[in-house]
């Protein structure tokens, strides 16, 4: 390696002790400062660590008007204080946030892979990246001497598949070393499009090549490469059970071994997604009509058989071997296709490893663009991971585009000749190599849904109006990959989130729609304040969701509230406890969240958004837009017009009763809107109030000062 | 006629509880079934009968995608 070092820092790294360093990494890629911060006490009270520290450095080291092409805009990362402990599963992901190119508001974006926690392990509790570069860099910190180096790239490979191979051979003294390393990038797509995704790596001894896993959402990929950051690497040797140095280590082990046994004994029962990852959900998804096709026009479709789970088993998925993204998962769901050997583009012809695919994948890139093609869905998915593409957007972006197509909206002129029929994979394929290659049409569907409308109506002379309704956004986000239009409660648990819709807040579709557990707005309400606080959380300390109900105890159906699994809630109240020494309870757990919600809330009030008027979601999530989604459901529709507005179906038009819909779908979404808003202690407007934040310790000055400006303008 | 969900649904026979997750499409693995209140453990769903009138609950334990 002979790249030229522009900077170099020395540094003692410091001790964890309960989970933190207490120590962060500032970089200013502009000046090549590099600065040790220390993290206070207030930082840990109120905002835990993950995704907290990250949002209270982003807050700092902004300004109301920051764009996320700004210097000032920072990518910051952390782990949070459960982050690369190895007894419990799902306890090494990394939170990052940054000022989203696609939402002008925060983003954050949960990943697994090995670098947050060995971050962590090299003495930094979070890492600031901010100001710009003029030539492409890498960031290279050794922790276990104490080394930070920022050297210019000498021609690195623009795509993540070679970049992680050639950085982690280089960095790593021998094969063994390799597992040593990690790497964060994106790919050769990320400076074209506004949802370029971070990949964070992990050497896999077994396969003996890298493997990833995506901070995805909200264009965090595309800010590394305005930055001109090439690549992050963190080598850290001597990974082992206790360098969290933890208050109570026998418990941890205690809860660990309990839970690595409910994994072994329940999961093939339960789940099976030790043999396919979260894909395991398609076939389910599209027997209860909740599998987004074709646009989230329909829930599901006969084809959809040939991407179930059982066939990417059998012919693809590589089976036996453990597959977790941080040591100690039993979960294990971070699947491959090994040896696939790709039909299109620059690297035709090659095998590959394959990361996934993972169910929204399969529902995106498969049923929601029409193709039910599993080879297809498998090459699409290597493209987005090594172009740096996030798939959900880059899925949703493109189902509307296609669903454009179909209705004449644009043509074979707009599209550069492509012809984006549903189920055509191979323009698919062509929209992603354009994506990497920066020219034709696929760099404008690289701008994403939002920017797509505006550009067809106003350079194709596209319909606004139709185009709002089925152009599937929020915020700017697109919509994760589930067909929600008979859930009122899941049209806000997409809508009414604080970065877009996005599934981590809640998801309770079947709570909603099938068990029928939440029939009141209160209930809803209730839901809509309950799941998004809790699965916060995980954001806050460094975990992963999946561990906390993909598998339940035997017994878990007989307890009082089966959804929320209490033994596994108790579970992370007692390792929150064992790792800091403190002791909290579930209530406590939850309004640790509630304050950081509240935080990201006022952040985007700051920003001049997170209101009631950027909440509507389009009506494509609410009912059916076209004739023929209302005929598909025809027999449930009517039955609602015969039940809830006591009319007659057999004496209304089609026309008059999708109206009918709209009117009332539209207006119960309204009065959810205020039931939420009421129960998260926020104004009718969306906003929280001064009281609201003071009842939970986050009236910090900053805050409150927001808040009267916001008043202000009101008046 | 049962309730299933708090639904009404038509009950012409008695049938298990198996035959009624059939009968409504309901195959996700991962459920929890009470019949007027009362837990049934999965090893029964073959022999458990749904009787006319009765309150059954299937709950989905899917809580987060
Ligand atoms: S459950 Fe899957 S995604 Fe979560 S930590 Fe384990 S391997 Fe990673």
């Amino acid at each position: 390696m002979a790249r030229k070092i522009l900077k170099s820092y020395e540094y003692k790294p410091a001790k964890l002790n309960r989970g933190y360093t207490r120590k962060s990494l500032y970089i200013n890629v502009g000046d090549l400062s590099v600065q040790a911060k220390d993290i206070s006490q207030m930082m840990i009270d109120k905002f835990v660590g993950g995704k907290g520290f990250d949002l209270y450095y982003l807050w700092h080291a902004t300004l109301p008007e920051t764009k996320w092409d700004d210097p000032e805009n920072e990518i910051v990362m952390s782990a949070g204080p459960l982050g690369g402990m190895t007894q419990y599963s799902g306890t090494g992901k990394t939170l990052v946030c940054g000022i989203s190119p696609m939402t002008g508001i925060p983003i954050d974006s949960n990943v697994g892979g090995y670098y947050g926690p060995l971050l962590k392990f090299s003495g930094w509790d979070a890492l600031e990246l901010q100001g710009k570069s003029d030539k492409d860099l890498v960031i290279f910190i050794d922790g276990n001497k104490g080394l930070i180096q920022i050297e210019e790239d000498d021609g690195l490979p623009e795509d993540t598949h070679l970049l992680n191979e050639k950085l982690t051979e280089e960095y790593a003294e021998d094969e063994d070393d390799k597992v040593n390393i990690s790497v964060v990038c994106t790919g050769s797509a990320a400076p074209h499009i506004r949802f370029g995704m971070l990949n964070f790596s992990f050497y896999d001894p077994r396969r003996k090549t890298c493997r990833v896993k995506q901070a995805a959402r909200g264009g965090l990929g595309t800010i590394l490469r305005d930055k001109k950051i090439k690549a992050l690497v963190v080598k850290f040797k001597g990974v082992k059970p206790n360098l969290n140095d933890v208050a109570d280590i026998s418990t941890i082990n205690k809860i660990g071994v309990k839970y690595a046994k409910e994994m072994h004994d329940l999961d093939q029962k339960q789940n099976g997604i030790r043999k396919i990852g979260t894909a395991n959900t398609v076939a389910i998804m599209n027997k209860y009509d909740l599998l987004p096709t074709r646009n989230f026009q329909a829930g599901g479709d006969p084809e959809a058989v040939k991407i179930y789970p059982q066939v990417f088993i059998d012919n693809f998925i590589t089976q036996g071997i453990h597959d977790g993204c941080w040591y100690g998962c039993t979960m294990s769901c971070a699947k491959t296709a090994d040896h696939f050997k790709l039909l299109t583009g620059p690297y035709k012809g090659q095998c590959v490893t394959v990361d996934g695919p993972e169910y929204e994948c399969v529902a995106g890139l498969g049923a929601n663009l029409g193709v039910f093609d599993p080879r297809a869905i498998l090459e699409e998915n290597f493209y987005c991971d090594t172009y740096g593409v996030d798939l959900i957007s880059f899925a949703t972006c493109l189902a509307f585009v296609m669903e454009c197509f179909e209705r004449g909206q644009i043509n074979l002129e707009n599209t550069g000749g492509l012809d984006l029929h549903f189920g055509n994979s191979e323009s698919v394929l062509e929209i992603l190599h354009q994506m990497s290659r920066g020219e034709g049409f696929g760099v404008i569907v690289g701008q994403g849904t939002r920017r797509c409308k505006q550009i067809f109506v106003e350079k194709f002379g596209a319909d606004p109006k139709l185009l709002q309704d089925i152009g599937m956004e929020v915020k700017g986000l697109e919509y994760a990959e589930y067909c929600h239009k008979e859930s009122l409660a899941q049209q806000g648990g997409f809508a009414l989130t604080n970065k877009g819709p996005q599934h981590d807040e809640a998801w309770l579709i079947f709570m909603d729609q099938v068990n029928k557990q939440i029939p009141s707005f209160e209930d809803k309400a209730d839901a809509l304040y309950y799941y998004p606080m809790f699965r916060t959380w995980f954001g806050l300390c460094g975990l992963c969701k999946l561990p906390w109900n993909d598998i339940v105890p035997a017994d878990n159906g007989k307890t009082d509230d089966p959804a929320k699994v209490p033994e596994h809630v108790q579970n992370y109240v007692d390792i929150f406890n064992a790792v800091t020494g403190k002791s909290i309870d579930k209530d406590e757990l939850i309004r640790q969240s509630e304050r950081v919600y509240n935080f990201q809330r006022v952040f985007s009030v700051r920003m001049g958004h997170g209101t009631r008027a950027e909440d509507y979601p389009p009506y494509r999530s609410l009912g059916p837009v076209s004739k023929e989604e209302y005929l598909s459901r025809q027999e449930m529709y009517d039955k609602q017009i015969r039940e809830v507005h006591g009319k007659d179906p057999e004496s209304l038009s089609i026309e008059e009763k999708m109206l009918i819909q709209r009117k009332h779908r539209e207006n119960q979404f309204e009065k959810l809107m205020d039931a939420v808003y009421k129960r998260r202690g926020w104004t009718n407007e969306g906003v929280p109030t001064a009281e609201h934040l003071a009842s939970i310790g986050m009236d910090l000055p900053e805050l409150l000062e927001v808040l009267e400006t916001h008043e202000n303008k009101e008046k | 006629m049962i309730k299933v969900n708090t639904e009404d649904h038509p009950w012409n026979k008695p049938l298990t509880v198996q035959e009624l997750l059939d009968e409504k499409g309901y195959i996700f693995p991962h459920i929890v079934v009470r019949i007027n209140g009362q837990y049934i453990e999965e090893d029964d769903y073959a022999t458990q009968l749904v009787q006319d009138g009765d309150d059954v609950l299937v709950l989905h334990l899917m809580a987060g995608g």
